[in-house]
């Protein structure tokens, strides 16, 4: 088994390596041969471990594969712990992971980057891999790193664009915000447990619990939730959550299958398997529980509403995207974490499917990407046509798609969650959940109805040229389709209610909303039938679908007015919430004028001026002082060995 | 007294008469065929080492009394010797003939010095040492005075034999002290008498030995005795200059590991304090001043006084392993020296001296592979890593460490670091400065090929030092 662990990790590292550096040598088929070769091995691999671990019943593995430095007690290893968690996951990844690979022969194909972008989408699996394999934190935090590394890489692909190079620079610096949360909770649970390594540190959860930290001058906190406040803000910043989300949009400036990889399907979901993971420290902190569940109710609802409005196919997608982090975040913070992995799965699932979907559409409308001159292209693209309608369905939840299950079974769990009667906290959670459900479907079939229904809004030379696009690109899509519709039916009874997880994630016995639900639970067709009853998320979904179908084909003139009617909301949501106003004008702003202000008073002034050049300055009047010493005549030089030779007997006579 | 007892000098021996058969058969050679004579001297020189190789005794021996030794030291320091200058008259051949001087004058006195530096390597006793000593002498003030044309060449000459004159009767005075008061002139003597009768340590000792310091200091150009270095370093012509700048620092590290070592250990207390004094004066001195150089040759020769700061301290350290890191630091010096001043002959021509650091503005462009090895002899004086030079200096400021003087080895480092100034500047003139000069180089090609296997020596030395280090141990223990 270990061999195998090894090998899913090192055959993307080793097809990145190769692809990067020995591109020109292998060519553009063999990079891509070679790095989809890998990944499909990583895949099959990642198989037979979920099926040596959940079918087999094997046992949890978790070793150290290489002890990189021992420093105080302090070791610093790199390890696999496998359990279900990590094996669903690894799962997930590899899987996105090739057919983003497969799918990327169509869409990148007269790039000249080619072979460098599969080296990266390799060389983000691996890490991924790490990632989600480690059972330190260390390792976490470096594949926490490396997979933002190659977003960021990913998202500049096309470097010599003005707007990437923005936006990857955005994506990171917004990330170093996150990451640097992250990093101080690692801090912190070293600071207590002296260990990096998580059972030791899972064990000493409850030691650290008891403890209390002074953060701002004397007052104690709660030392545990201080560590998960802080992991949690790691998460933030990878998971893109509010107010941390702001790159996540203009990530879009990347190449769609890395929307479709990165920023919809793996990466971004880190946060939220990694609060997973740590479920056994967040349990013992209801604040930090409450920061979850709040933070994650308003980007839940607030980035949907967002949707509404945008008119870039990608970025519609994006903003769901971030919605859909928004829930899996409030099942989080509601402890059903169960379900929050769950919807990760299935929006993996889906999301990449829009994503590729939305790639195609761009691919066939020669990379136009505003959804305002797009309509009616059903005709020219049915197997396109068909796999968008099957995700947008199961993004909506619409019942028996994959999304369904994941979402109502979050919604209830929501519901029934130990905040209840807890007053604000509850309320703000389950009505954003709720809402949100309304909005989800308004802008997704806003969406789908702009670009495959309706008028024929593009030019005619594009029109013209409209086809479907090569089977590289359908193949994907077909293949992500058949699990967006039926995965949830399937899985939802096992994963959901079956104590899938077990022991990998920790829930305290009066948090277990799900084990609860599971009471209730009678297999699929019962949940799916009482899902019409039991609240209205089905009927807000059907809403959101008629008011789309009402306003953007039934009175296509109506949205316009409605924008003017109510402006003052409209430029609210067309700016986002003025998020990036107040990031790049206010942080970036004040910190270029702090940067400024050290460089030129402090580094300028102050380190170059006098320590520095000052230093040198004096030095060389040293050297042009003395240097004159050497007047060139012949009786100075005899002089000055006299003198010396005199010096050095008068010192003689001194020491006796 | 038999053939074989005179053995361990043979190599002074044979030397000896090859100079005389090189001199004689330079006399029926015409200028056009002038080379012949470097080729001989050539001959001479690899002839040398394979006497001092192949007759070298077993054990360490003393021949004519305890006059003359052999040791393991003395033969890997006559190899060294011999090999640089085998490697200046090299690199100086095609300068010669360009500049119309190939003499052989130039190569018989360059040998005659050799034998000098070879008896000064192998004395036993201080007269022995001050023979040698004045045989390299004298061959120096007349290579320096070689271009009888050049006033500058004259004037240098003429400050060097005055203030060496000054030198040596302050050491031969020395050496009337130390006989007075030990009755002896042998190293081994000396050394016994001091360590019996420890009332002879004591003033009219001490006084003989600060003369014996200041001979010992001015022949290394250690400050305040070193105001003749830069004046010769520059008036001499840059073969000359090649010459004084290699071969004799390996004398003058043989004269003072026997005269301080060898014969007054005993004295260790009172010569380490005067000897910390010149050491960190030229370190000081040596560095800064070499800053304010525009010349390269004067800038190489103050940087030669600072090196020398860092040998002395390493003898000053006054233990086993000091000894060896000034034999260590001293055998790389010389081969760096050699190839810095090499760079310079190669970049000199008929009517055109490189005597100016900007001189070597834009040789990147002109020679991408010599600025490289320019570039590997001034990281490797500089002490850049992995280049031979930063072992040499971290084996000194090392046995210093331990010897207990934090305070002087900061301030090696810092000497260093304003050392790398002047180094990196030449650095900086050869990549980021538009050439002035465009010609091109006209050495032959087995003399490009030596300096580049000079250089490369520089860079394979620091990668791979510890069969040397482990040598210099051996050789000194």
């Amino acid at each position: 088994m270990q061999t195998i662990h090894l090998t899913i990790v090192l055959a993307p590292l080793l097809a990145a390596i190769v692809a990067g550096l020995f591109g020109k040598q292998i060519g553009r088929a063999g990079a891509h041969w070679l790095t989809i070769l890998a990944v499909g091995l990583s895949f099959v691999l990642s198989m037979v471990v979920l099926k040596d671990i959940y079918w087999d019943g094997g046992a949890v593995e978790n070793y150290s594969v290489y002890t990189w430095a021992v420093s105080d007690g302090l070791r610093m290893e790199v390890g696999f712990l496998i359990d279900r968690l990590t094996a669903l996951m690894m799962v997930v990844v590899t899987f996105v992971s090739f057919m983003v690979h497969i799918y990327t022969i169509g869409y990148m194909h007269d790039d000249p980057g080619y072979q460098r972008f599969f080296s990266y989408i390799s060389l983000f699996t691996f890490s991924m891999l790490m990632l989600v394999m480690s059972n330190n934190f260390l390792q976490l935090f470096f594949g926490w790193e490396a997979v933002g590394l190659v977003s960021y890489l990913l998202i500049g692909f096309w470097f010599k664009r003005e707007s990437a190079i923005f936006a990857n620079l955005k994506a990171f610096l917004v990330n170093r915000v996150g990451d640097f949360g992250f990093i101080l909770g690692i801090a912190a649970i070293v600071m207590f447990t002296n260990s990096l390594d998580y059972m030791t540190v899972f064990g000493a959860a409850g030691d650290i619990a008891r403890q209390d930290i002074a953060v701002f001058g004397g007052s104690p906190w709660n030392a545990m939730s201080v560590i998960c406040i802080l992991l949690f803000i790691g998460a933030m910043g990878k998971s893109a959550q509010a107010p941390l989300h702001v790159w996540l949009p203009d990530s879009m400036e990347g190449p769609t299958p890395i929307s479709a990889l990165i920023h919809a399907a793996t990466m971004v979901t880190a946060g939220i398997f990694m609060v997973a993971r740590m479920s056994p420290l967040f349990e013992l902190s209801e604040t930090a529980l409450a920061v979850v569940l709040v933070i994650g109710s308003i980007t839940a609802f607030f980035m949907g509403l967002l949707g509404i409005v945008q008119n870039d196919i990608k970025r519609v997608v994006a903003y769901s995207t971030l919605s859909q982090l928004g829930y899996m975040t409030v099942a989080l913070g509601a402890s059903a974490y169960g379900a929050a992995i769950f919807h990760l799965m299935t929006h993996a699932f889906f999301k990449a499917l829009l994503f590729l979907a939305a790639g195609s559409v761009i691919i066939a409308m020669h990379h136009e990407q505003d959804i305002r001159k797009m309509g009616g292209i059903r005709k020219y693209m049915p197997i396109t046509y068909w796999t968008s309608l099957v995700g947008s369905l199961a993004l909506i939840g619409f019942p028996g798609f994959a999304g369904f299950f994941s979402k109502d079974a979050l919604i209830e769990a929501v519901r029934h969650s130990h905040w209840e009667g807890q007053g604000a906290v509850y309320w703000i959670a389950y009505l954003s959940v709720l809402l949100g459900v309304f909005v989800t479907a308004l802008y997704s079939f806003r969406m789908f109805f702009l670009v495959f229904h309706g008028k024929e809004r593009m030019d005619e030379h594009t029109r013209s040229h409209i086809h479907e696009t090569p089977a590289v690109v359908t193949v994907p899509l077909v293949l992500l389709a058949i699990p967006s519709a039926v995965i949830g039916w399937f899985t939802i009874g096992p994963v959901l209610f079956g104590d899938f997880f077990g022991p990998s994630i920790f829930v305290l016995p009066g948090h277990d909303v799900l084990a609860e639900l599971g009471a209730e639970f009678h297999g699929s067709a019962q949940f799916l039938a009482h899902s019409f009853t039991a609240g209205p998320a089905f009927y807000l979904a059907a809403a959101g679908v008629l008011v789309a179908w009402f306003l953007y084909l039934k009175r296509p003139d109506l949205p316009e007015a409605i924008a003017n009617r109510m402006s003052g909301l409209y430029t609210l949501l067309d700016r986002k919430y003025y998020f990036d106003e107040l990031w790049i004008n206010g942080f970036a702003a004040g910190g270029r004028r702090l940067g400024r202000f050290l460089w030129t008073r402090g580094d300028e002034l102050i380190i170059d001026g006098v320590l520095v050049n000052g230093t040198a300055n004096s030095v060389g009047r040293l050297a042009g002082t003395l240097r004159h010493l050497q007047t060139g005549y012949l009786y100075h030089y005899a002089f000055a060995m006299i003198i010396a030779l005199t010096l050095f007997l008068g010192w003689l006579l001194w020491l006796q | 007294m038999t053939i074989s007892d005179f053995l361990p000098a043979a190599p002074e021996i044979s030397l000896l008469c090859s100079i005389c058969a090189v001199l004689l058969i330079d006399l029926f050679i015409s200028d056009e065929k002038r080379v012949v004579t470097f080729w001989l001297a050539l001959v001479a020189l690899l002839l040398n080492i394979w006497v001092v190789v192949v007759s070298a005794p077993p054990d360490p021996t003393t021949i004519f009394d305890g006059s003359y030794i052999y040791d393991p030291l003395s033969q890997v320091l006559k190899v060294a010797a011999t090999a640089v200058v085998a490697l200046g008259f090299f690199y100086a051949r095609d300068y010669l003939r360009q500049v119309g001087m190939l003499k052989g004058e130039f190569f018989v006195l360059g040998l005659f010095g050799l034998l000098g530096i070879m008896i000064m390597i192998s004395a036993g006793s201080l007269l022995t040492m001050y023979l040698g000593l004045e045989t390299l002498s004298l061959a120096l003030y007349a290579l320096v005075a070689f271009d009888r044309e050049s006033p500058q060449a004259a004037e240098s000459a003429m400050k060097y034999f005055v203030l060496g004159a000054i030198a040596s009767g302050a050491l031969l005075y020395g050496i009337s002290w130390i006989y007075g008061v030990t009755g002896s002139l042998k190293f081994a003597e000396i050394s016994q008498s001091i360590a019996v009768r420890p009332e002879l340590n004591d003033v009219p000792l001490w006084f003989g030995m600060a003369f014996l310091v200041v001979g010992i200091a001015f022949k290394f150009g250690a400050v305040p005795f070193h105001m003749w270095l830069p004046d010769v370093y520059q008036g001499a012509r840059s073969p000359v200059t090649l010459y004084i700048a290699s071969a004799p620092k390996l004398a003058a590290l043989a004269l003072i590991l026997r005269v301080l070592v060898d014969g007054l250990e005993g004295l260790h207390g009172v010569w380490q304090g005067m000897v910390m004094v010149i050491a960190v004066l030229s370190l000081v001195i040596g560095n800064v001043v070499a800053i304010a150089q525009s010349n390269i040759k004067r800038m190489l020769g103050y940087s030669a006084i600072a090196h020398v700061g860092f040998i002395l301290l390493a003898v000053f350290a006054g233990s086993e392993a000091g000894y060896a890191a000034s034999l260590f630091y001293t055998l790389t010096y010389v081969i760096m020296a050699a190839g810095a001043f090499g760079m310079v002959l190669l970049l000199s021509r008929q009517g055109f001296e490189a005597e100016a650091i900007a001189d070597f503005k834009g040789l990147n462009a002109r020679s991408p592979w010599f600025a490289l090895m320019m570039l590997f002899f001034m990281f490797g004086m500089a002490g850049v890593p992995p280049w031979v030079g930063f072992f040499a200096k971290l084996n000194v400021i090392n046995v210093v460490l331990d010897a207990g003087f934090p305070g002087l080895a900061i301030l090696m480092v810092l000497a260093s670091v304003v050392g790398a100034y002047y180094y990196l500047r030449v650095v900086w003139y050869m990549y980021f400065e538009r050439a002035e000069d465009k010609s091109v180089f006209q050495a032959g090609r087995d003399t490009r090929a030596l300096l580049s296997l000079n250089g490369l020596a520089v860079l394979a030395l620091g990668i791979a030092p510890g069969w040397l280090l482990a040598l210099c141990l051996a050789v000194i223990g």
